[in-house]
């Protein structure tokens, strides 16, 4: 079963990965890789390394996703 | 067209090297002469229930040294190259009115993961995580903290300071082990205790709380820089 699900998240990496190099939105290309951090941090947990999965939890899907929302933020004031 | 099959020529290249490793590779079906000895003799020499942590803090211990260096150089190359002009710390960022749920429960929401935080890095030698998730979980709480109230201000000089002695007291700590114990973090400066207790494994709960501090109050940091650059015109 869990082999199952490891290949399910895989796949799923796989996509949301593609989507966030190749979308136009950049809001989406940003969610996209912070949800690319949150399954692998399941995908860990599967593999039972609970301690890299925190890890990933809190700064692959957390911390990197507002700060890569920051840097947008910054980016399109400076260009306007 | 030529450009296209170069790169053709290049992934075939990837593909027969990687394959012919893929082939031959074998997976380990006993563990190797210092993993071995990691899990056999490890839980008497450190003391650490999590036997993750006993390696990243005392046999690895210089590797953390550096990696905390690391971090603390990006922190403070952020603050660096995003320092903000003085006179625009005056003005507030005219930003969305924050929703009404997300303030109510940032007051509940924020202390929780704060405890959260602390019970990780203190409990980081009996159960998994550690100094860095820990701090980076107290960060995460920053954030929900930073999005409920945009305009609070974090007090810089009590985040310095916490940084610099945690930072410091880590290192002290390495060279009490020199001196009193076997090498450079050695956590048998103080005893060992009883296995699987909170207060056990030597100097591990005292080197992860300050990791925790430190990698919490950096990460803090390195928000507030790009927060207060927001701001600015």
């Amino acid at each position: 079963m869990s082999i199952v699900l490891a290949i399910f998240l895989g796949l799923v990496i796989l996509v949301l990965a593609v989507v966030a190099v190749h979308h136009k939105n950049l809001k989406v290309a940003i969610i996209a890789t912070g949800v690319v951090g949150l399954f692998a941090s399941v995908l860990f947990l599967l593999l039972a390394a609970p301690d890299v999965a925190m890890t990933e939890a809190s700064i692959g899907s957390g911390l990197s996703t507002i700060i890569f929302f920051y840097v947008l933020n910054k980016i399109r004031q400076s260009n306007d | 067209m030529i450009k296209k099959g170069l790169i053709l020529l290049i992934l075939v290249g990837f593909v027969t090297i990687i394959s012919s490793l893929l082939i031959n590779f074998k997976g380990n079906e006993e563990l190797n002469p210092l993993a071995r000895h990691y899990a056999e003799h490890g839980a008497a020499e450190v003391g650490a229930a999590n036997l993750v942590t006993a390696v990243v803090v005392t046999y690895r211990g210089f590797d953390t040294l550096g990696e905390v260096t690391i971090l603390f150089l990006a922190a403070a190359i952020v603050g660096f190259f995003l320092k903000v002009n003085n006179r625009d710390n005056e003005r507030e960022a005219s930003l969305r009115k924050t929703s009404e749920i997300l303030i109510t429960a940032s007051t509940l929401l924020v202390p929780t993961i704060f405890m959260l935080g602390v019970y990780i890095f203190m409990n980081g030698h009996l159960t998994p995580g550690g100094g860095f998730q820990g701090g980076a979980v107290i960060a995460t709480g920053m954030v929900l903290m930073i999005m409920a109230k945009p305009n609070v201000k974090f007090n810089h000089k009590l985040l310095a300071f916490l940084e610099s002695v945690s930072g410091v007291g880590f290192v002290i700590i390495g060279v009490l082990g020199v001196l009193l114990a076997a090498g450079f973090l050695d956590n048998r400066i103080l005893p060992l205790g009883n296995f699987g207790t909170l207060i056990s494994a030597g100097a591990i709960p005292i080197i992860y709380v300050l990791i925790g501090l430190k990698v919490g109050s950096e990460l803090t940091n390195i928000l507030d820089s790009l927060k207060e650059t927001q701001n600015e015109k």
